[in-house]
């Protein structure tokens, strides 16, 4: 877990005037899971659309085993999406109701395998069920006879067939039950051991995040606000955002009951406001130097790394002043 | 003390390839006044169902059978006028998705005003001026100029601040929340449990809050009531269900709940099977596959929800308290 696989660098990506991401600059290591979380808003998904190049608006880099994605012919970034594959939210409606799930995980072999024999590739298509956890005859059916669960399973298998070497998964989890959760993310988990595949895991479920990340990437407003392996991250939040975020997630234990953080009740600032913090509004240690400078991302502790002017005071967890 | 919502032995069932499928089955709950009782099980398990029939919103092919009296009067064989005095105003309910629950082409001050208009007769210009000092009570930021914006301009959070305003404007006995922040940020969701909390404390209305998260109602409920395939399987105080869960339904489910704290786990705990679809038929327990504590008995004979100390649970074999 020592290469780059992934590198990102100085990505910007607007709508018009409106910065959505601005100089996003990480790496992804082989074989690593990291997990990106944030609130709405923040960029999650638009940096996900950016690393697969299904945006225009994208500038900077992004290195994909010494490609740049963004500038590469599309013949060649035809031959690199076989290698990075993405999982969908809503696994029903990122699957084609007139296609049967059978063809619908073929579809990726009939592009970048179009050698394979029919009954080759069907084999590969009942295997590739059966590994996500279904029946190789539920091939024949189509996605509104499957529930929820079953639907992202079979979206996880069309990612899957390629053995891609990057998958990015963008909230695959976040409409399903919470016994259904656990079995998906184990089903990924199993999967990206067997195939070596790295894994970037977007979700706004922070406990989940926690239990399946080598690291975890926290943005907000479009930036990297703060990253760190999970372990540092949950005992010991540097940015005052990731702490707010860490406190607002309901605990089931009762005595913690009102032990949260009061958080401001305030609209999120609008993205790309010039100059400084895009905290500054929401963070309750914002001196003047957070409307004046941007806070570089600096490193706090080895492989701790957080953007605030006031990281180095904050360090006591979960604790606001009053 | 007359309790705001007693329902008996509700059933609801649709209609499905000419048999009637089973979303609801005898369901008895009491509600008292200013009492908060979190519902919480999986989709599928009924647990919005019970509270639509409550409303009169179920689906026009529904059947439904039973009882439901809120505060003495029987709503379930009400005509839509009677409904109508009740619903909105003292009986009113907050859904998931406040986009799909606000008409998008009226402002906020029109849609707020109207309930006052229509349930307690006031002017317009009177309604409007209370609906602002509504939007002020849910701490929504310069209410004035809310009133004049259209929902598409306000944030999910706002959106949902404004609809659990509009719920609270004819000062209501009980407030069905249907999955209130689901839909929301954490961050945004911890404001909104805030919100509740604070509103409870002010209106001192009962409250139903429905939701698959088992922390949100942790944060808010007296009492659980947990739902599995259309049955409350268990019923306690809210202390009591997270530290002593008596059905092995619920305390499988809480062991599924990922920690914040605690070691990191190299696979995430879960719950083995899926729930039982609607319409499959079983004699016995609808948990007996899914059960660790299972036994012959399961398979044969239901479990009824009885009392079990302070706690009620439908099950032969219950975990010690």
């Amino acid at each position: 877990m020592t290469e780059a696989l992934l590198r990102v660098k100085d990505l910007c990506v607007g709508f018009g005037a409106h910065a959505v991401i601005s100089d996003l600059s990480f790496e992804l290591f082989d074989g690593e899971t990291l997990g990106l979380v944030g609130e709405s808003g923040s960029g999650k998904s638009t940096l996900a659309r950016a690393i697969l190049r299904l945006l225009r608006s994208a500038q900077g880099s992004v290195e994909w085993r010494g490609k740049d994605l963004l500038t590469c012919s599309a013949a060649e970034l035809r031959a690199q999406r076989r290698d990075l594959q993405i999982v969908f939210q809503d696994p029903l409606s990122s699957l084609n109701p007139r296609m049967t799930v059978g063809d619908a995980i073929a579809e990726p072999l009939r592009i970048f395998e179009p050698g394979l024999s029919a009954h080759a590739r069907a084999l590969r298509v009942g295997a590739m069920l059966e590994r996500v956890g279904l029946a190789a005859a539920m091939g024949a059916r189509y996605p509104h006879e499957f529930s929820g669960g079953q639907c992202q399973r079979i979206g996880i298998a069309r990612a899957m067939i390629l053995n891609p070497k990057l998958l990015i998964c963008d909230e695959p989890v976040s409409s399903l039950d919470m016994s259904i959760q656990g079995q998906i993310v184990n089903l990924l988990l199993d999967l990206q051991r067997d195939a070596g595949t790295s894994m970037l895991f977007i979700s706004h479920n922070l406990a989940v995040v926690r239990h399946l990340s080598h690291r975890v990437l926290v943005m907000f407003s479009g930036k990297l606000v703060e990253i760190a392996t999970p372990d540092a991250l949950f005992a010991a939040p540097r940015h005052p955002y990731t702490k707010a975020l860490l406190a607002a997630v309901p605990k089931i234990e009762i005595e913690a009951k009102g032990a949260a953080a009061p958080l401001r009740v305030e609209e999120p600032p609008a993205a790309g406001r010039p100059g400084g913090c895009a905290y500054r509004d929401r963070c309750p240690y914002a001196w003047p130097v957070c409307a004046s400078t941007v806070p570089p991302l600096a490193e706090a502790a080895t492989g701790h790394w957080v953007a605030c002017h006031r990281s180095h005071e904050t360090l006591i967890p979960l604790s606001f002043p009053t | 003390m007359i309790p705001t919502l007693r329902i008996d032995d509700l059933s609801v069932s649709f209609p499905r390839h000419g048999a009637a499928i089973a979303a609801v089955q005898d369901v008895s709950l009491e509600i008292a006044p200013s009492e908060c009782v979190g519902i919480i099980g999986e989709s599928g398990s009924g647990k919005t169902q019970v509270f639509m029939a409550a409303m009169g919103l179920l689906s026009k092919n529904a059947a439904a059978s039973g009882s439901i009296c809120f505060e003495g009067g029987e709503l379930m064989r009400a005509d839509a006028a009677a409904l109508n005095r009740v619903r909105g105003s003292k009986l009113t309910m907050i859904f998931q998705d406040p986009m799909t629950s606000l008409a998008p082409h009226l402002a906020i001050g029109t849609q707020l005003a109207e309930v006052l208009v229509c349930h307690s007769g006031l002017s317009w210009r009177d309604a409007w001026n209370s609906a602002g000092r509504m939007l002020g009570r849910v701490r929504v930021p310069d209410p004035e100029r809310r009133l004049h914006q259209y929902p598409h301009e306000l944030s999910g959070g706002m959106r949902q601040r404004v609809m659990i305003g509009m719920s609270l404007l004819c000062e209501p006995t009980l407030v069905i929340a249907d999955e209130p922040t689901s839909a929301l940020d954490v961050t945004v969701q911890a404001q909104l449990i805030e919100l509740l909390r604070a509103m409870r404390h002010e209106f001192g209305m009962a409250l139903a809050l429905i939701s698959h998260d088992l922390g949100v109602v942790a944060g808010l409920a007296d009492r659980i009531l947990v739902m599995y395939a259309g049955r409350i399987v268990e019923s306690a105080r809210a202390a009591e269900i997270f530290s002593h869960a008596r059905h092995p339904y619920t305390a499988e489910m809480l062991k599924c709940v990922p920690t914040l704290s605690g070691p990191r786990l190299a696979r995430l705990p879960t719950l083995a099977g899926q729930p039982p679809q609607p319409g499959e038929i079983s004699e016995g327990c609808a948990f007996a596959p899914r059960c660790p504590r299972v036994a012959a008995r399961c398979r044969s004979e239901r479990p009824l929800l009885t009392a079990a100390g302070a706690a009620s649970v439908a099950c032969h074999f219950p975990l010690p308290a």
